[in-house]
């Protein structure tokens, strides 16, 4: 049966020959490890495919949406970010083999006559792995995507005649966006992929046509390609899959904040692969920048492109081509040096990782209901710390971090402060002028203080501190939820940021039937400053028991 | 395959040996990483996702507004986990009080495939358009191809209001 289909289809398609000719082609027998290179850069961008496309299984292409379904990837997902872990590092290492691979080509001058085409087709899919990294980079539309995006196409837009035309043609016109997205987008997606495909087709019809390059002076009986070199080449990239697998187990892939393109600390940096180039450009300055980021670039890809031209020799002893190994070597220094550089002078980004485990609870005052919020503004109002310092510090009145352990609760704290001195004889602290909402809150407050949490509550970012204040002027939490505080007639706002965005909270609340129709939220007027503080507050909240 | 292979093996000087351990061991690696490529996958894309299951109840109607004894569709604003987006959308359901103020929610979808049905007050059914199924009025099947009654929705009353939740599990 079995021999019968194969019958079959060798009948109907010529399938077996044609898998028999590919495999038994006649190498030189010179040919050896030094050849499997060529070999894994297929197979990594297999890989590369593969992933790809479960990615985009569960990826919106839009910004905003895209980072919230990298998230989702990330988060929810089993598997999720050991499928996104292979795709982002099979993209460096894919890069590093697909340089190695063109490094021995280089190094033993198989670029030579008649082999010239197939080192230029060569060339043109070094460019395509590298625009395959630059336009992905984008892809997850964080702060280092966003940024990293930003200063490409203020690159490309410095390109001498060409750069408004690029800057145009990659949509980052005015500002990175949505066309800019959608472009970067196409090409990762739709374009690059099977033209990618093709190259690799050629390059492959080339190597065949003019045979693998045999060593000078290889005169022994040529061999098979299967299954010596073949065995050679699965060593070679059961290598490189292991180590690749590894590192999407164990080192995990970042996913920073939203792209916030009003976020003035962050520093912009690239790919590390691209780190050479970022670093060549501080050394032009002004009129002359266009020299690093287009000129020189420019020079040094068309001299890659011509060295079959420009070394014509014949063929020599790989031990005789000092030049070229002078030449690689220089280039090597070159590019170390420079991506050193680039690393040693940028400053680190401080950026927590948003998919980290335990990372949506890393800020004291996250853990805190409104209202406790709330409390928190009054004790700063109040200016409650004159007196009350801190745990470990003197102060007129007590050490405020130590009220449950001293069995003190609401019941007690609001007549407290009220009137002091009637619960405490002898107390010299005026009494508090709120009315009940406020005594409650700030007594909600200062039994949450512990010694731990205490100055991370105190130094609370403005905007939770004035979010959470209108929050509970406008009554919010007689709707909706925070940390398990309020009514559940709304949705419950813990993580809301995880599905939301700026723009949609600053439409719901100008009109809450626009983003959710029959919805039964009435319309709130915020000052610029008022919607500023509750949308970033809102949005920075920890989901649910996090 | 080896016997079909004859003719290329003599201009390889390879031992028999030898040649078969590359043979299997190009075999065994790219089952290998083939392997650790689809389990991934697979497990990537057929898991549920984490995201826990809300309590879903939603407030959907006024009790008093119902009609008693006779089904009535009500559509009400429930919100969704949808992949990596929570969505507010709007639903609907038949709802039946009976007198004893019991309520019934039957999910508005036929059991067959999904259509949309309704209540056809002369013959006191509910009947699908697509294949002509047809229900009682507590649900179950009086004709038709559907498999199985009515789907209904866990219910409480709050008060005077009408909570719908998750739908029941089939019996």
């Amino acid at each position: 049966m079995h021999n019968k289909i194969i019958e079959w289809l060798e009948h109907r398609t010529g399938i077996q020959t044609a898998i028999k000719n590919f495999l038994y082609e006649d190498i030189p027998a010179s040919s050896g490890w030094h050849q499997v290179i060529g070999s894994m850069a297929v197979f990594f961008f297999i890989i590369q495919v593969f992933t790809g496309g479960l990615l985009a299984f569960n990826y919106a292409p839009t910004p905003g949406e895209a980072y919230n379904s990298v998230k989702y990837i990330m988060t929810e997902l089993t598997g999720g970010s050991l499928i996104r872990g292979l795709h982002h590092w099979g993209a460096s290492m894919m890069l590093i083999i697909v340089v190695l691979h063109m490094l021995q080509v280089f190094l033993y001058g198989s670029y030579k006559k008649p082999r010239e085409a197939t080192w230029m087709m060569g060339v043109v899919l070094l460019l395509i792995t590298l625009a395959f990294g630059l336009t992905g980079y984008l892809l997850p539309w964080d702060n280092r995507a966003y940024w990293g995006t930003v200063v490409t196409t203020q690159i490309a837009a410095q390109a001498p005649l060409a750069g408004p035309y690029l800057t145009r043609l990659l949509g980052g016109e005015g500002s990175v966006g949505n066309v800019t997205f959608s472009r970067f987008y196409a090409l990762h997606t739709v374009l690059l992929p099977p033209f990618t495909m093709i190259l690799i087709g050629i390059h492959i019809y080339l190597v065949r046509k003019h045979g693998v390059t045999p060593a000078v002076n290889d005169t022994a009986p040529r061999r098979k390609f299967f299954p010596e070199q073949v065995f050679k080449d699965t060593v070679g990239v059961s290598i490189a899959f292991l180590i690749l697998f590894m590192m999407a187990v164990f080192a995990r892939v970042p996913l920073g904040r939203l792209a916030d393109p009003t976020d003035t600390n962050f520093i912009p940096r690239p790919e590390w692969y691209f780190l050479f180039l970022f670093q060549t450009l501080k050394f032009f300055k002004g009129p002359l920048e266009a020299i690093g980021s287009v000129v020189l670039p420019g020079v040094a890809v068309l001299t890659l492109f011509l060295i079959p031209f420009i070394d014509r020799a014949p063929l020599v002893r790989l031990g005789k081509r000092t030049f070229a190994f002078t030449f690689a070597a220089l280039a090597l220094i070159a590019w170390t040096g420079l991506t050193t550089a680039a690393i040693v002078t940028t400053p680190k980004t401080t950026e927590a990782d948003e998919t980290a485990p335990g990372a949506e609870s890393l800020q004291a005052w996250q853990q805190l209901t409104p209202e406790e919020l709330q409390g928190l503004a009054y004790f700063q109002k109040e200016k409650c710390k004159a007196c009350h310092p801190g745990a470990g510090k003197r102060g007129i009145g007590p050490d405020l971090t130590q009220m449950i352990p001293a069995h003190r609760d609401a019941a007690w704290m609001i007549p407290h402060f009220k009137n002091p001195a009637q619960v405490v004889p002898g107390s010299s602290m005026p009494p508090v002028q709120l009315d009940d909402a406020g005594l409650n809150a700030l007594s909600a407050f200062v039994l949450k203080l512990t010694p731990q949490n205490e100055q991370g509550l105190l130094s609370a970012p403005d905007f939770a501190v004035q979010g959470a204040l209108i929050y509970q002027s406008k009554h919010c939490d007689a709707c909706h939820q925070i940390a398990g505080a309020g009514k559940k007639i709304g949705p419950p706002l813990d993580g809301v940021g995880q599905h939301r965005d700026r723009a949609w909270l600053e439409k719901h609340f100008v009109d809450p039937k626009s983003t959710s129709p029959g919805s039964m939220m009435p319309p709130y007027k915020f000052t610029p400053q008022e919607m500023d503080a509750i949308c970033k507050y809102l949005l920075q909240l920890p989901k649910a028991g996090g | 395959m080896d016997d079909q292979h004859q003719s290329h093996e003599v201009a390889d000087d390879l031992s028999p040996t030898r040649r078969s351990f590359y043979i299997k061991f190009i075999y065994g690696i790219m089952t290998a990483i083939g392997a650790a490529l689809a389990a991934p996958a697979a497990i990537y894309l057929l898991f549920p996702p984490k995201i826990p299951k809300e309590g879903q109840w939603v407030d959907a109607a006024d009790l008093a507004s119902l009609p008693t004894g006779t089904p009535e569709e009500i559509s009400y604003q429930r919100t969704r986990v949808d992949g990596w987006k929570v969505t507010s959308e709007k639903a609907t359901a038949w709802v039946l009080k009976k007198p004893d103020n019991q309520v019934i929610a039957f999910a508005p979808q036929c059991t067959h495939l999904g259509c949309a049905y309704h209540w056809d007050d002369p013959s006191h059914t509910f009947v699908c358009p697509c294949h002509t199924s047809a229900f009682s009025i507590d649900g179950k099947v009086l004709a038709g191809p559907a498999p199985r009654p009515l789907d209904r929705y866990e219910v409480k009353v709050d008060g005077s209001r009408l909570q719908i939740g998750p739908l029941e599990p089939h019996a």
